[in-house]
């Protein structure tokens, strides 16, 4: 290789900054794998959505199933229920914000914006599916308690009504409704 | 790696390899083609997909693959079973689940995230690994050669056991054993497993012995290694980003050193 | 420090010399890297790179792993599969992991056999070629106990045997190798010590690593004609000498992304050629594979330790003059560390007064009969104990004690050297036109 006809210091400079680009792309592409081998593994991955088979369960209960580490509780309500829900007026309530994944996050926190439509039934609002912590500090709430009729935590007492509404105590939110849907009319997929 | 430069090394001394060397009785290994072999091969999604049902309608009746789940026939590079497929699979079996009955424990069908089962006959060992527990090919005269153009030949000996009973059977300590050409021992405890014909594909590909082995040993190369479309890929980029530093580094170094290296022949400076 | 005389930093701003004063860090790189080289090092000095890169390699790919790896004898072997399967990239950090202690060998061979053919072992230099021996150890030691971790078949019966080594020393044998493994025979409690000793112990090698360069650093690198640097003056080292940066680095780069695309390639490609099948297999404490082989890297001492039976005639000897002491297992392990120890006592064993194998026409072929008698070793390592290999492993594990312990002492008596170029510049103008000045822009006569 000869050099006698080395060109002037444009390509030589040329040279000297595309080795550098290079050095920098690998290194920077070595890096990476190092930081995405943190990130949740595929079988954490394949927990992040779940189904849930609810075909057992009868009005008045309570199905409660662990989700990202977190309970959430699916309750088919009687009718009674869902007329006590419907009997609040939504302005009245500390939180009237409808707290649902699944609809528009100003939604009002009526009770058919909390509940969810099984397939085939739309505008029924059998079931409730909702994470089952407490908005104040995290503590599971008691179910079929409190003096709403709802769910009451025992950490710091507060009152969730029929609907999982939040209605005294020292908790700022409803309970918040993850994304969920019926899969087929016995079955809800969570996540 | 080194083992090649021994070979060199051997010729360099000139070590007389005698016949003794080769007298070793030598399993036969047929070298069988799989369309994952080479630097670009990859899994055949069908294949993977018959080898499943072999392995589901034969197979499992003894083995367990404790270490492949469920939810990864669904992946991509693999059998890529639809997603409920995946689900109506998992359903088929039952797991233990001890967080059941308020810890009791009890069972209830499986789901994608469970693991397959482990082996139920204790001598039956755990297939999840088998294709990259075994090497197919040795030698010659322990250089590793066979290994580095063949490959370790995992999925072809166990192709080659499939395929490799001769009928002959004896008894021995009150149990059965059958002979075969590629077990190491030259009689296996296992019974003919397949006998061609075992199964029905539903896309009509052949199930004769030979294509129903060959099926199986695909499958299982796959729960073995089911990163190795992935791996082949990231190999590739790595050859290929560091190839093209290197070129330029090599140039820069040429470049940087040319004031020091002037060759001789290149200036009229005296000799 | 002491070293070859060059430029020193100086600092310029007052922020630069604000932080001198107090930690004069600035400097210290900069005498690292700018330091004068030789300017005629050929390509068998990259390895040194080679291995500073694939130490960081290692620990970072290890730190990596052990965010995933559970050291139980119950999990370790699901933990691995875990890493292979659902971790992101999982795959890739363990093979490389693993094919990286493969990579940390082939360069750390290339360097030692670099250093024994021009006599970088010599004086001045012992302390940088003993401080490199305990490296290789602790080398070695970390890849063993890294081979446990997957707690396959062979990572199980490996560690059996290589810890049954420390039994066969007398009288303390026995209660040493409980001691290493934590009880009657290797379980949980060893798995847990070689996770922890395998982690550490790279610390450590990085921690000599520093020493190393900086001992040779002190004397100045050696080169392939075996002439030192004049530190008469500068002016003169100059004539000798490149700075490190950019000349060397560059040039160390330029070789490292060679060999990583061959590493690249194995790894994507063959990920487990170098390794043995039998550790896909969970460990069994209930049934040894049929052929327990070690790591290709350890082959040719593994060969050495097994050449010495009890039929050899020199352990024959040793047993009777010992009264039994020195059995053939113990001889066996002797011979094993011996071989490492008198490679360690090369700059004394040496007597020539011509440090580069390049001016010394008889050692050159017991040289390369050596890099023979290491890859023979290393084949027969890898064969089963038997005939003719328990013969060739003997007369190959013999050279390997004859080159050190009569070859080299006996060469600086009968072997008649070649001159030496006078300095290093003289050398280099026998390749090289006549340097036409600084390290900057060239401007080229016409041709």
């Amino acid at each position: 290789m000869s050099h006698a006809d080395d060109p002037t210091g444009t390509r030589r400079d040329f040279l000297f900054y595309a080795t550098a680009g290079a050095g920098t792309v690998v290194a920077g592409a070595a890096v990476w794998p190092l930081v995405n081998q943190m990130n949740p593994t595929a079988d954490v991955q394949a927990l992040s959505s779940i189904r849930v088979d609810v075909g057992g369960v009868q009005p008045g209960t309570q199905l409660t199933v662990q989700w990202l580490g977190k309970p959430v509780f699916i309750r088919r309500r009687t009718a009674e229920e869902i007329e006590e829900a419907n009997a609040v007026d939504v302005s009245t309530l500390p939180d009237p914000l409808a707290r649902n994944a699944n609809i528009d996050g100003e939604a009002p926190a009526t009770d058919p914006n909390r509940a969810l439509a099984a397939p085939g039934a739309e505008g029924s609002e059998e079931w409730l599916v909702m994470m089952g912590v407490c908005t104040h500090l995290g503590c599971v709430p008691l179910g079929n308690a409190g003096d709403f009729d709802g769910w009451f935590c025992p950490c710091h007492g507060s009152h969730y009504d029929t609907a999982g509404r939040i209605r005294r105590g020292p908790a700022p939110e409803n309970l918040p409704i993850p994304v969920a849907e019926f899969a087929d009319e016995s079955t809800i997929v969570l996540g | 790696m080194l083992k090649k430069l021994a070979l060199g090394a051997l010729l360099v001394c000139g070590l007389a390899t005698g016949p003794a060397l080769a007298a070793e009785e030598e399993s036969h290994v047929v070298d069988f083609d799989f369309s994952f072999e080479g630097p670009f091969g990859s899994y055949d999604q069908m294949q993977l997909q018959r080898g499943l049902q072999v392995f589901t309608e034969v197979c499992s009746a003894c083995h367990g693959l404790r270490y492949v789940a469920y939810r990864s026939l669904g992946y991509e590079g693999g059998p890529e079973l639809p997603e409920p497929q995946v689900r109506a699979y998992a359903d088929f079996y039952e797991v233990f689940d001890e967080t059941l009955l308020d810890g009791e424990g009890d069972f209830r069908p499986a789901t994608p995230t469970d693991h397959f089962p482990e082996s139920s006959l204790s001598n039956a060992p755990d297939l999840s690994l088998m294709a990259k527990a075994r090497a197919g090919f040795h030698g010659p005269y322990g250089l590793g050669i066979n290994q580095f153009l063949k490959g370790m030949g995992g999925p072809e000996y166990i192709a080659s056991v499939l395929t490799g009973y001769t009928g002959e059977q004896r008894e021995e300590a009150g149990a059965v054993l059958y002979e075969n050409t590629a077990f190491p021992s030259g009689w296996i405890a296992m019974a003919p497993p397949l006998y061609g014909d075992d199964v029905s594909f539903q896309d009509g590909s052949p199930t004769d012995l030979e294509s129903t082995a060959k099926d199986v040993a695909a499958f299982l190369m796959w729960t073995a290694e089911p990163k190795l479309g992935a791996r082949k890929q990231a190999g590739f980029t790595g050859v290929l980003m560091l190839g093209v530093l290197a070129v330029l580094l090599y140039l820069t170094n040429k470049r940087i050193w040319a004031p020091h290296k002037r060759k001789l022949k290149d200036t009229p400076a005296p000799r | 420090m002491a070293g070859i005389p060059h430029d020193h930093y100086t600092p310029k701003s007052g922020g630069e010399r604000w932080l001198h004063k107090r930690l004069p860090v600035v400097g210290l790189l900069y005498d690292t890297i700018m330091i004068p080289t030789p300017k005629n090092l050929n390509w068998m000095w990259i390895w040194g790179i080679v291995l500073t890169f694939t130490l960081v390699l290692q620990i970072v790919t290890g730190v990596v792993l052990v965010m995933h790896y559970i050291p139980s004898t119950e999990q370790a072997f699901a933990s691995v599969e875990h890493i292979m399967r659902d971790v992101n990239g999982g795959f890739m950090l363990r093979y490389m992991h693993a094919n990286g202690a493969s990579l940390f060998f082939v360069a750390v061979y290339a360097h030692i056999f670099r250093n024994l053919y021009y006599g970088s072992y010599k004086e001045p230099r012992e302390v940088t070629w003993i401080i490199g021996i305990l490296m290789y150890l602790l080398m070695m030691g970390t890849a063993f106990m890294g081979y446990v971790l997957p707690w396959g078949q062979m990572s199980f019966w490996g560690a059996t045997v290589i810890t049954g080594l420390f039994g066969a020393i007398p009288f303390v044998g026995e209660p040493l190798q409980t001691w290493l493994l934590g009880g009657p025979a290797v379980g949980g409690y060893t798995l847990t010590r070689f996770f922890s000793l395998h982690y550490l112990m790279p610390m450590i090698l990085a921690g000599l690593t520093m020493v190393h360069i900086w001992a040779f650093h002190t004397t100045g690198n050696n080169n392939p004609t075996g002439v030192e640097v004049r530190r008469t003056s500068k002016e003169d080292a100059r004539k000798d000498t490149l700075p490190f940066w950019p000349y060397f680095v560059i040039k160390d780069l330029f070789a490292l992304a060679v060999i990583l695309v061959v590493f690249f390639a194995i790894v994507g490609f063959m990920p487990n050629y170098l390794g043995h099948p039998d550790n896909y297999i969970e460990a069994n404490s209930l049934s040894t594979p049929a052929h327990i082989v070690p790591e290709w890297y350890f082959l040719p001492f593994y060969a050495i330790l097994r050449a010495f039976t009890g039929d050899v005639w020199v352990v024959q000897i040793a047993s009777f003059v010992t009264g039994g002491i020195v059995d053939a297992k113990f001889f066996g392990v002797l011979a094993m560390f011996g071989a490492i120890i008198v490679m360690a006592l090369a700059p004394w064993l040496d007597t020539s007064s011509v440090r580069s194998g390049r001016y010394r026409p008889m050692f050159k072929w017991w040289f390369a009969l050596l890099v023979v008698d290491f890859f023979v070793l290393m084949w027969v390592g890898a064969m089963p104990a038997e005939e003719p290999y328990a013969t060739i492993s003997l007369i190959a594990s013999a050279y390997w004690f004859g080159y050190f312990l009569v070859v080299l002492p006996l060469l600086g008596v009968f072997e008649k050297p070649l001159p030496q170029p006078g300095t290093i510049e003289e050398d280099y103008a026998t390749h090289y036109a006549p340097n036409t000045g600084g390290t900057t822009t060239v401007v080229n006569p016409a041709e």
